[in-house]
Order: C-alpha cells, then sequence, then structure tokens
C-alpha cells in the first residue's frame, strides 16, 4: 500500500474520528443520565441522587473539552483534507452543519450555567431546567452531523455537472433516506454507551470496595436506564439493516458476506473467509437474512456479485458488524439480567460475575460505537458520496500530509493519557461518601 | 442587500466577535501564567478563573462558527484555503486543542499544575500568531495555482514584512484587549490589587497597539496598493477607531469609567476590524475569490439567512442571560456566589 495523499488523509480522518467519537458519545448520552439523576434526587430530596448528578457533571467537563477540542480539528479538517468534497458539500449539505454549530452553540451557553449556578437559585427545579437545553443541543448537535453523514450515504437533491453542484434543495438532502435509521441509531446507541460506562465505573467501585448506598443507587440507575436504552439501540439497529437492505444492499451484502441475490438468504454469524470467497468456521441461521431485510424468509436480499468490483466495500466490515451486534446483544442480556434480578428478590444482583460483566459493558459498547462508525464509513467505500463522488477525487492534493498525520497521532495520545490521568485524580481523591458529608451532612438536602 | 453582501457581513460580525472573546481569553491565559511566575495568583489567577470558567467554551463556538459559515456561503474558500492551509491550520488546530483541553485539565482537575498553565499562556499568544496567518494569505501573494493544485509559497510569507507586521499587530492588541477588559472587571470585583496590575498591563500595551496597526498600514501599502487605496478612502473608520482609542487609554490611566473604556476598545477594533474588511472587497481571496463568484448557489443562500436569524433569536437571550449570571451579577463577580 503506498502512503499517497489520499490513503494519509483517511488514516488522519478515521484516527481524528475515531478518537473524537468516544467524546462525542459521552457528550451526547451523560447530560441525560445526568438529568434523570437530578430529578430523582430533587423529588425524592434524596441527597445521593444530587450527588451523583454533581460527580458526573464534574468528570464531564473534562471529556466536554476534549470533545470540543477534537470537534474544532474534525471540522477544519473536512476542509483542510477535503477540499474538494467540501466545495460540493458546502453547496449542498452546509444548512445542517450550519444547524450543529447553532446547536453547539446553545449548549455551550447553558453548560456554562449549570456547572456554576448549584447553589444559586432558591427553587431547586429551576437548575435542574437548565439540563433541559443542554440535552436539546447535544442531541441535535448529534442529529445535524448524523444528517450530513446520512446524505453522504444516500445523496440527494441536487445534480452534479461537471463537478459543480446544481438544482439544489437543501431540505431534500437534509432529510435523505438514510437520516432516519441513522439518526435514531446514533442517538439510542449514545445514551446507552454512557449509561453503561457510568455504569461500569460503579460496578468497578462496588467489586473493589463493597460500595455504598451511594454506589447502589448509582448502579440501579444506570442498569434501568441501560436496559431501556439497549432495547432502543435494538430496535434501531434493526431499522437500519432494513434500510440498507433498501438503499445500500451493497453495504449490507458486504456486511453478511452475501454473494448471491437470493430469497431466503442464511445469515452468516462469525466465520473466516478463504480466497475464493468460499465462508467457513460460520454458524448459518437459514433464512434470516432475509428476515433482517424485510421481516419475511421470502425476502429477496440483493448479493455482491450486482456491482462491478470496483465499487465494492472491502469484506472485513464483516467482522466489525457481528461484533457490533454481538456487543449489543451482551449489553441488552446484563442489564436485563441485573433488572431481574433486583426486582425479583431471590436473587443477589450484587454477585460478582454479574458485576465483572457489567464492568466490561463500558469500554466494550464504546468499542461497538468505534466498529459500528468503522462498518458504516469503510462499508460505503469507495465512494464519498455514493455515486457521485469518490474518495481518491475529493482527497487533498497539498503536500504535507504525512507530517500533519503524525502531529495529530501524538496529539490525541498526549490528551488521551492526559484526560484519563486527570480524571482518576480527581475522584480518587475524594470518594462520594466523603462528599456526601461534607455537603448533606444532615442526610437531608438543605 | 444581495446575498453576498450578507453572508460576509454575517461572516465578519462573528470573526469580529471572536476577535474581542479569544482575546480576552488568550490575554488571560498569558497574565495567568504571569501572576503566577510573580507570585500574585491569590489575586490575579482567582479572578481571571472566575471570568474564564464559564464562558470558555463559548469563546470557542465563535471561530467554529466562523469557518462553517465561511464554507456554506462560500464554498469555494474551502476549496482554496483549505489545500492551501493544510500544515498552518493544522498547527492552529493543534494549538487550539493542546490549549483547549489544558485549561479544562488545569480549572477542574488539577489545579496548581505549572505545566498545564504553562501550555495555557504559551498557546494564548501563539494562536493569534498562527490564525492571522489566514488573514494575511487573503492579501495575495502567498498561493500559487499551478496545474489542478494550490500550493502556499511558505518562504514568501515568512519573509513578508506584511506578515510580520500582522503577527505582531495580532499578539500586541490581544494583550490590550484582555488587559482592559480584566482590569475592567477587577474593578467590578473590587480587587483593587489585580486591578492596578492590570491597569499597568493595559498601558504598558497601549501604545504598541497603535504603533503595530501604522506598520500594517505601511507594510500593506507595499504589499497591497490596491487595498490600501481603498482604506484610505475610508479612511474616516480609521479616525474613529483611532478617536474611540485615544478615549479609552484616557479613562484608564485616570482611573475612572473603566466599562466605557472597554466599551470604546470593543469600538476602536469593530472600527478598525470594518474598516480593513470593507476595504478588503471584493476580494475573499485575492486573486482566487471574490464574494461574487465564491458565493454559494441562492436556494442555499437564502437557506442559511433563515437558519441565522432564527439562530440568532435563540442565542441572543441565551447569551444575555449567561451575561447577567456571571458578567453583570455583582454578587458573582466579588466571589460571593
Amino acid at each position: 500500500m503506498e502512503l499517497d495523499s489520499v490513503i494519509l488523509s483517511r488514516m488522519l480522518t478515521s484516527v481524528t474520528l475515531a478518537f473524537h467519537i468516544i467524546f462525542a458519545t459521552i457528550g451526547v448520552g451523560i447530560p441525560v443520565l445526568i438529568s434523570i439523576a437530578e430529578f430523582i434526587g430533587i423529588k425524592r430530596n434524596d441527597g445521593h441522587y444530587i450527588l451523583l448528578a454533581r460527580r458526573w457533571a464534574r468528570g464531564f467537563t473534562i471529556t466536554v473539552a476534549v470533545g470540543v477540542v477534537t470537534g474544532t480539528a474534525i471540522g477544519l479538517q473536512l476542509s483542510l483534507l477535503w477540499p474538494s468534497f467540501m466545495q460540493v458539500a458546502g453547496q449542498v449539505i452546509a444548512l445542517p452543519l450550519f444547524m450543529e454549530t447553532f446547536a453547539f452553540f446553545f449548549e455551550a451557553i447553558f453548560l456554562g450555567i449549570y456547572l456554576y449556578t448549584w447553589d444559586r437559585f432558591k427553587n431547586r427545579m429551576t437548575h435542574w431546567l437548565l439540563t433541559i437545553p443542554i440535552i436539546i443541543g447535544s442531541s441535535a448537535s448529534a442529529l445535524f452531523i448524523t444528517m450530513v453523514n446520512a446524505f453522504m450515504n444516500t445523496p440527494q437533491g441536487f445534480e452534479l455537472e461537471g463537478g459543480k453542484a446544481v438544482n439544489i434543495d437543501p431540505i431534500a438532502a437534509m432529510f435523505n433516506p438514510a437520516t432516519p435509521t441513522k439518526v435514531f441509531h446514533v442517538l439510542t446507541s449514545a445514551y446507552l454507551t454512557s449509561a453503561l460506562i457510568l455504569a461500569a465505573i460503579t460496578a468497578f467501585a462496588i467489586l473493589k470496595n463493597k460500595g455504598s448506598a451511594y454506589h447502589r443507587k448509582a448502579l440501579r440507575l444506570t442498569m434501568v436506564c441501560g436496559l431501556i436504552f439497549a432495547v432502543g439501540t435494538a430496535v434501531a439497529g434493526d431499522v437500519s439493516a432494513k434500510f440498507l437492505a433498501e438503499y445500500q444492499p451493497e453495504k449490507l451484502a458486504a456486511a453478511e458476506w452475501h454473494f448471491e441475490t437470493e430469497s431466503n438468504a442464511d445469515l452468516v454469524i462469525f466465520g473466516t473467509l478463504d480466497e475464493n470467497n468460499e465462508i467457513h468456521n460460520e454458524i448459518r441461521l437459514p433464512g434470516f437474512l432475509s428476515f433482517l431485510a424485510g421481516n419475511s424468509f421470502d425476502t429477496e436480499v440483493i448479493g455482491l456479485e450486482e456491482f462491478p468490483e470496483d465499487e465494492l466495500p472491502p469484506l472485513f466490515v464483516h467482522y466489525l458488524f457481528d461484533s457490533m451486534v454481538s456487543i449489543g446483544m451482551f449489553t441488552l442480556f446484563i442489564t436485563s439480567l441485573f433488572v431481574l434480578f433486583w426486582k425479583w428478590k431471590k436473587r443477589n444482583e450484587w454477585n460478582k460475575p454479574l458485576l465483572w460483566g457489567i464492568v466490561a459493558s463500558g469500554p466494550l459498547s464504546m468499542l461497538a460505537i468505534e466498529f459500528g462508525w468503522i462498518y458504516a464509513e469503510v462499508g460505503r467505500q469507495p465512494w464519498i458520496l455514493r455515486g457521485y463522488m469518490k474518495v481518491a477525487d475529493a482527497a487533498t492534493k497539498a503536500d504535507g500530509v504525512g507530517v500533519t498525520f503524525l502531529l495529530f497521532v501524538i496529539l490525541y495520545i498526549i490528551l488521551g493519557i492526559f484526560c484519563v490521568t486527570v480524571l482518576v485524580k480527581m475522584f480518587k481523591n475524594k470518594p462520594p461518601e466523603i462528599e456526601y458529608e461534607q455537603r448533606f451532612k444532615s442526610g437531608k438536602l438543605q | 442587500m444581495s446575498l453576498e453582501i450578507v453572508g460576509i457581513t454575517v461572516l465578519w460580525i462573528f470573526l469580529y466577535g471572536y476577535l474581542i472573546v479569544a482575546s480576552i481569553d488568550f490575554g488571560a491565559g498569558f497574565f495567568a501564567f504571569y501572576g503566577r511566575m510573580k507570585g500574585k495568583e491569590h489575586t490575579l489567577n482567582v479572578l481571571i478563573s472566575r471570568y474564564l470558567s464559564p464562558v470558555w467554551e463559548v469563546t470557542n463556538v465563535f471561530f467554529v462558527f466562523f469557518f462553517v459559515g465561511l464554507v456554506g456561503f462560500f464554498p469555494d474558500a474551502a476549496y482554496y484555503y483549505g489545500t492551501a492551509l493544510l500544515l498552518p491550520g493544522s498547527i492552529a488546530i493543534i494549538l487550539l486543542a493542546i490549549r483547549g483541553s489544558f485549561y479544562a485539565f488545569g480549572n477542574y482537575g488539577s489545579k496548581d499544575n505549572i505545566v498545564y498553565l504553562f501550555l495555557y499562556g504559551a498557546t494564548g499568544l501563539l494562536i493569534p500568531a498562527s490564525l492571522s496567518t489566514a488573514l494575511t494569505i487573503s492579501e495575495g501573494g502567498f498561493l500559487e495555482e499551478q496545474g489542478n493544485k494550490v500550493v502556499f509559497l511558505a518562504r514568501e510569507l515568512f519573509t513578508s514584512p506584511y506578515s510580520w507586521s500582522v503577527v505582531v499587530l495580532s499578539i500586541v492588541s490581544v494583550l490590550f484587549i484582555s488587559a482592559t477588559f480584566l482590569t475592567y472587571y477587577a474593578n467590578r470585583a473590587g480587587d483593587m490589587d489585580s486591578r492596578e496590575e492590570l491597569r499597568k498591563f493595559s498601558l504598558f500595551w497601549s501604545p504598541p497597539t497603535i504603533l503595530a496597526s501604522l506598520l500594517v498600514f505601511v507594510s500593506l501599502r507595499e504589499h497591497n496598493p490596491e487595498h490600501f487605496n481603498s482604506a484610505i478612502e475610508i479612511w474616516w473608520m480609521f479616525g474613529l477607531s483611532l478617536i474611540c482609542f485615544l478615549g479609552a487609554s484616557f479613562f484608564i490611566y485616570r482611573r475612572r469609567n473603566f466599562g466605557l473604556a472597554f466599551i470604546l476598545v470593543m469600538l476602536q477594533f469593530f472600527f478598525a476590524f470594518f474598516g480593513y474588511g470593507a476595504s478588503h472587497l471584493p476580494y475573499i481571496l485575492k486573486p482566487f475569490i471574490t464574494i461574487e463568484t465564491g458565493v454559494t448557489n441562492p436556494t442555499m443562500g437564502m437557506a442559511l439567512v433563515v437558519v441565522f436569524i432564527a439562530g440568532l433569536l435563540l442565542l441572543i437571550p441565551s447569551l444575555y442571560l449567561l451575561m447577567r449570571l456571571f458578567l453583570f451579577d455583582a454578587d458573582y463577580v466579588k466571589g460571593n456566589k
């Protein structure tokens, strides 16, 4: 593989996005959980929940900072690395890009207010109300930026004439066929992942030092939220697969190693592929791919044979797809198990294997986010605008992409290390029990 | 008003907004570091952090807004600037990233970490220098189209007296704007030690600001006579800027009306910045993009303007709330909340 500026631009964009997505996901999901915790705390007059919201919010500021700066980086890199694409995108898809910054602006303002007004309002509900614009802002930025990505998958609302976009319809471009399923999937999975990361930290604390009432409330709250969001994510994943079958069949076919167009198509789970594209060691669920694609075993699923060879995505995306789905199933399993054990009093929901499972579910679900995005992005190769512009024609022609790549990799390593160190230090030095004593001495809220 | 004029005005307003809020922020980082070095952190740094904590994120958005808007209204700019600025642009992003994240690490995480504070302070002076490069390039002469490639002539930029005069102006004005604002803020907080310290800063940086502006004018005449001549045609804008500057310096010197002094500084830069912008037209990036050729398709342009107005209706009350709670709330500023 020659390291030309196309490959290097792809590598740099991938690294930036892979790093940014961690913080973006947290940025979308955590405000929802902070809001729920604070609401319960005020309603039940329970200091533990208020403290939960406070501590989550404090850690959140650190991740927001990294999310903001890496988001700025990707925003500028789009123009620096893909100037020809942005020339077209500027004509057709500037509207959601512009709206995304408005949403971000809105969130930034209210997050600043929220963090510094904990004890400022007489009515505690006033402070809680500030979480609403934060959630609206963060989820709306996810919505708008996902619209841009959806447009790249199913472009519409313009015609390309000699490299120039004409007959532009900004609304049609925003509400392209990929938008609903993508947005649904992005939002539910971000909420799910954030809930599980908070749950994983809590479960770990319980395993390490038995935990206190604070930890038990935290885990129950995050697990119930996790279960709801896991169900939502599963539904979103299912409708996404049906969307792919209809609009981007080559992406679904690559994920499933589905070569021939047929009805009653098998779902291939795991397995390996040899050089003749023969599948080995797989688990085969007869007819299930058809079911996944159209809710009936008779649905005809289009295979890779229908597409010219130079327009096929790489077949390794199968592993990413399967890993993402397996992790999704695992989160559904572990959250249901916990809630079941808790409600069905005969079982102990604090048993060690279950807690370790919860600890694992946090990082795993972040991994699933990464796998899912890599699948979504690599799965539309070689296109940057499916059917209109190939990635190779959009990359910058400037020199120096290699140096830039190295500089950014170093930056992300430094940011990653410092972010984790600062977060760990922040919470280690001030355990919740001590903070609770300081803040809510009488056990009741002041 | 035509679409392209609306577009460029919107963008220019946001860039001006960024110029003011970012200057306060960049300068504050430098002063905070300086304060620590001089052992004055207990007055100066508490004051600075009190102001910055709730607003630092908003500062960043002004910048994001500007470049997303630029790509939206003038997509050709994405092509030329994007290709040309790969390296300088990336360096600016890296500096911004280090600054933003280390601010949060230092402010919310390990307070008193001198390395974090150094990174925060030092980048505050490097970023304005690197961002001003984009404005310098827009004057023409630093990009060349070779075949289908846009090449950035880095050597030309580094040896150009004009580009250096812009760098000097950007750093000096950051320190001046920031010092004036913080003097006002310290005065409101009743923190007389910090006020005196910052007042000295703003008086110290006030003559260099004007000298650097003159230097930019002189070197612009050499570099881009056409632009220089159109600037002379609207000389009154720059005249008003000078009057505002003199007024501001006078009030700071006499230790009164610090609030008015800061407003005058804002006006000083408003007139200078808009005078500069107006005389720059019709070019956005000389000679490749003018506002007529570069502007987006009219349907998208209208949609952007509509969204822009809707967005302002949302943002202005929110910004007002933010300022009322943290900037104009005497109790908060004094540290009682």
